[in-house]
C-alpha cells in the first residue's frame, strides 16, 4: 500500500500513476486510485468518468502483472458507507435524500481525503491487488487525510445537535432550552430551512456513528501499519517546500514514517564548468553567439542551485527517507510511454543503479 | 495603455489561477505596479497562509488587521496587506449584527463547521462580503488586490453569490449575497485577473476557467497573465565553433555541457511559444507576459523587476478596453 501525499500542483497524481505502472511492469497486480487527474493522463489510464470500481488498463505487462485504475468518486464512496452501516434501506434512503447530507458528501472539507483512504482500505480488504497506490487531494491549511477520518466522525458526533435531540429522548429540558434559543439565533442569520435540514440529517443519522467510528479506527490502523508506505511528493519551489515540510511534521506527529521523498520537475544539471559562467565579462564578450550560450548556462545554473537549496532542506527534514529526483521532462506526462519513463526515473538512482533491485519488491514504500 | 489607467479600471482586482502558477507573486506585482502610479493599494490574502510578506522582504504572515507591506516613498504610494479568512469574517459579521455572544459559541461548539456544511459557499460569501465592505469604506485605499483561493475553487468562489440567492429566501446572508453579486458583476468595481503558465495543463485550465467565470459568475476579466516565461535567447547549436569565433578556449566536455544546456533552453522556448499561441487562439483576451526569474524564492528585488515587466506589458496593450471572451457578453462602458 502506498499513499502519495504532498502539496498541490507538484505532480502527485502522475507520480502515483507511475509507481503503479512500474509495479505492473515488474509483474505485480497494481491498482492506482487517482483524484482529479489532468484530462490526457486520465485518457491514458482509460478513465473517462468517475468510477468506484477499478478498471483494467492495457499496457506491456508480463504474465501475472496488471494495472487497474479508478478515479475516486467521493460521493458514491460515501453513499456506499452509509448503505453499509444503515439499519435498513429506509434509513439509508432517508440519509441519502437529505440535502444536508448531499452537501457533506460534496463539500465538507476533508470528505475527499477521508474517502480516498476509505477506498484504499476497501481495496486492501478485497485482496485483489499486490499493490494499491493512492493519490491524495491537495492539502489546505491545517487539514490532511490523516485528520480527515477523525474530523468527520467528530463532525457527525456534533455535541450541540446531540443535545438538541436529547429532550425528545431523555427529557433533558434545561439543556434543550438553551440550545433551542441558540439555534433560533442561528436560524435568524442563515435561515430556518438550513437548520431544519441539518436537524433532519442528524436524526436520520442516529445510530450510524458507531459503525463509522469503528471503521475509522480500522482505517487508521491500516495507515499506521507497516503494510502502508508514505511517499511525499514535492517540487523544489518555495511554497511547495514549505508545505512539504509541514507535511513531514504532521506525519511525524502521527507516528508515520515517510519511506521516500520525490522531488518532481528538477532542473537537469548540465555540468558547465563554473569558471565559464562566473566571469563577469563572459557574457559580454560576444553577445551574439558564445555570450548567449554562457548566459543560458548561467541562468540555468542559478535556478538549479536555488532548487538544490530546497531539495537539501527537505532531505534534511527526512533523513530516513529515500530521496528521488524526477527531472524536468520535455513534455507533460500524458501517455503510458510517459508514465513508464517517470517510473524509470523513480526507480533508478543518479548513478544509474536501479532502486528496485536487488530487493524483491519494486516499490519504495515497502520494506 | 497607460499604467495608471489600467490599474484604476476597477476598485478590486481578484487574482486567480491554479496552484503553483505564481498567483501570489502576480498579485504582489500588480500591487507594486499600482503603488508606483500613486495608487494606495491593499493586498488581501483569503487563505491566511500566503507568502505575500516574503515578497516584500518581510517575515511572518498577514493578520486580520492590515499591516504595512511597503511604506509610501517618493515614487510610490503605500502598500498594505491583510488576511481575510472565513472564520475571522464570520466572527466580525456576527459582531456587526449584534450577535457577539453567539459568535463565540458557534466557534467553540463546531456550529460554524455545521453551518458551513449546511450552506456550502457561506464562507466564500463572508470573505467576499468583507472585501465588499473594504471596497465601500474606501478610506485610504485606491485599489484592492485579492490573492484568490487556489485551483478550480476560483469559479465556485465567485459563482457562490448567485447560488446563494437561489438557496436562501430571506435574512442577512441573502442580502449579503445580493451585495456581493452586485460587486463582482460591476466591472467598474471588480475584475478578475487570471494567471497561468506557458504549459499545457495550466493553459487548458485558464481557458476553461475564463469561460466559466464569465458565464457563471458574470465577472469581467482583465488581460490574462502568462507567468514564468523563459526569456528567449538565440542559441547556437555548436558551442565549439561559437567559442572559437569568440576567441575562447573550450574543453570538449564543457562544449558538450553547453550544447546540452542550449538544447534544453531551445526546447523550452519552443514549447512555451506553442502554448502561448494556443492560449491566444483559444482565449480571446490580451496577454501580459512575466518572465521566469531563475530563482525559486522571489523577494523584493525580483518583485521590482516583475513590476517593471508588467508596466511594460501594460504600455504595449491597446488603449481601448478589451472585449469579453464571449462576443455576446456585456461590454463595459468604460472610456
Amino acid at each position: 500500500m502506498i499513499v502519495c501525499a504532498g502539496p498541490g500542483g507538484v505532480g502527485k497524481t502522475t507520480t502515483a500513476a507511475a509507481i503503479a505502472v512500474h509495479a505492473a511492469v515488474c509483474g505485480r497486480r497494481a491498482c492506482v486510485v487517482t483524484i482529479d487527474p489532468a484530462r490526457r493522463l486520465a485518457d491514458a489510464l482509460g478513465l473517462a468518468t468517475l468510477d468506484n470500481d477499478p478498471r483494467p488498463v492495457d499496457g506491456p505487462w508480463p504474465a501475472g502483472g496488471g494495472l487497474w485504475a479508478l478515479m475516486l468518486d467521493t460521493k458514491s464512496t460515501f453513499d456506499d458507507l452509509v448503505r453499509r452501516y444503515a439499519s435498513g434501506p429506509a434509513q439509508a434512503e432517508a440519509i441519502l435524500a437529505n440535502r444536508f447530507y448531499r452537501n457533506i458528501s460534496g463539500a465538507l472539507s476533508g470528505t475527499q481525503e477521508y474517502m480516498a483512504v476509505e477506498k484504499l482500505f476497501e481495496l486492501h480488504e478485497t485482496d485483489r491487488f499486490d499493490l494499491v497506490v493512492v493519490d491524495t487531494p491537495p492539502t489546505r491549511q491545517a487539514l490532511d487525510f490523516l485528520d480527515a477520518p477523525r474530523r468527520l466522525v467528530r463532525f457527525l458526533d456534533n455535541r450541540i445537535f446531540r443535545l438538541l435531540m436529547m429532550p425528545t429522548r431523555a427529557g433533558l429540558r434545561a439543556a434543550g432550552l438553551a440550545t433551542q434559543l441558540f439555534l433560533r439565533t442561528v436560524s435568524r442569520v442563515v435561515g430556518g430551512e438550513v437548520v431544519r435540514e441539518a436537524l433532519a440529517f442528524f436524526s436520520a443519522f442516529e445510530g450510524l456513528e458507531e459503525g463509522f467510528r469503528d471503521r475509522t479506527d480500522r482505517v487508521e490502523a491500516l495507515l499506521r501499519s507497516p503494510a502502508t508506505g508514505f511517499v511525499l511528493v514535492a517540487s523544489p519551489r518555495a511554497g511547495a517546500t514549505g508545505e512539504a515540510v509541514y507535511f513531514l511534521e504532521r506525519l511525524e506527529e502521527a507516528g508515520v514514517e515517510v519511506a521516500a521523498v520525490v522531488e518532481n520537475r528538477v532542473l537537469p544539471h548540465f555540468g558547465v564548468p563554473e569558471e565559464l559562467t562566473s566571469g563577469k565579462d563572459a557574457a559580454t564578450r560576444d553577445p551574439g553567439g558564445f555570450g548567449a550560450l554562457i548566459a543560458n548556462a548561467a541562468d540555468l545554473g542559478r535556478l538549479a542551485s536555488s532548487e538544490e537549496h530546497h531539495i537539501a532542506v527537505l532531505a534534511g527534514r527526512a533523513p530516513g527517507a529515500d530521496l528521488v529526483r524526477v527531472p524536468y521532462l520535455d513534455d507533460e506526462v500524458h501517455d503510458m510511454e510517459g508514465l513508464l519513463d517517470v517510473g524509470r526515473h523513480l526507480f533508478t538512482d543518479r548513478a544509474g543503479r536501479r532502486r528496485d533491485q536487488p530487493e524483491p519488491t519494486p516499490d519504495p514504500g515497502e520494506r | 495603455m497607460e499604467t495608471r489607467a489600467f490599474c484604476s479600471q476597477s476598485n478590486v482586482v481578484i487574482v486567480a489561477g491554479k496552484g503553483g502558477v505564481g498567483k501570489t507573486t502576480v498579485a504582489a506585482t500588480l500591487a507594486l505596479t499600482a503603488a508606483r502610479c500613486g495608487l494606495r493599494t491593499l493586498l488581501v490574502d483569503v487563505e491566511g497562509t500566503g507568502s505575500l510578506p516574503a515578497l516584500f522582504g518581510r517575515a511572518g504572515r498577514l493578520d486580520y488587521v492590515a499591516t504595512t507591506l511597503e511604506p509610501p516613498g517618493s515614487d510610490h504610494a503605500e502598500i498594505t496587506g491583510r488576511a481575510v479568512t472565513p472564520d475571522d469574517a464570520l466572527v466580525e459579521y456576527l459582531d456587526d449584527h449584534g450577535l457577539r455572544r453567539v459568535s463565540k459559541r458557534m466557534a467553540t461548539t463546531g456550529t460554524l463547521e455545521l453551518v458551513a456544511t449546511a450552506i456550502p459557499g457561506i464562507k466564500d460569501i463572508l470573505v467576499l462580503g468583507k472585501i465588499k465592505q473594504l471596497e465601500q469604506a474606501g478610506a485610504g485605499t485606491d485599489l484592492i488586490v485579492v490573492d484568490a483561493p487556489a485551483a478550480g475553487h476560483a469559479v465556485s468562489f465567485l459563482a457562490t453569490a448567485r447560488g446563494m440567492l437561489d438557496a436562501i429566501g430571506v435574512g442577512p446572508i441573502r442580502s449579503q449575497s445580493a451585495d456581493v453579486l452586485e460587486l463582482i458583476t460591476d466591472p467598474e468595481r471588480c475584475q478578475v485577473m487570471l494567471v497561468t503558465l506557458p504549459e499545457e495543463t495550466p493553459v487548458n485550465e485558464a481557458v476553461e476557467t475564463a469561460f466559466l467565470l464569465e458565464d457563471r459568475a458574470g465577472v469581467k476579466l482583465t488581460p490574462v497573465v502568462v507567468n514564468g516565461l523563459v526569456p528567449t535567447l538565440e542559441l547556437s547549436a555548436d558551442s565549439a565553433t561559437a567559442a572559437r569565433d569568440a576567441g575562447v578556449g573550450l574543453s570538449g566536455q564543457a562544449a558538450v555541457a553547453l550544447d546540452a544546456a542550449a538544447s534544453f533552453r531551445r526546447r523550452r522556448q519552443e514549447l512555451q511559444a506553442a502554448q502561448v499561441s494556443r492560449l491566444a487562439a483559444e482565449l480571446p483576451l490580451p496577454q501580459l507576459h512575466l518572465p521566469l526569474l531563475w530563482t525559486t524564492d522571489p523577494g523584493r528585488a525580483e518583485l521590482g523587476s516583475l513590476a517593471d515587466e508588467l508596466a511594460g506589458g501594460i504600455a504595449r496593450l491597446p488603449p481601448a478596453a478589451h472585449q469579453p471572451v464571449r462576443a455576446t457578453g456585456v461590454t463595459s462602458a468604460r472610456p
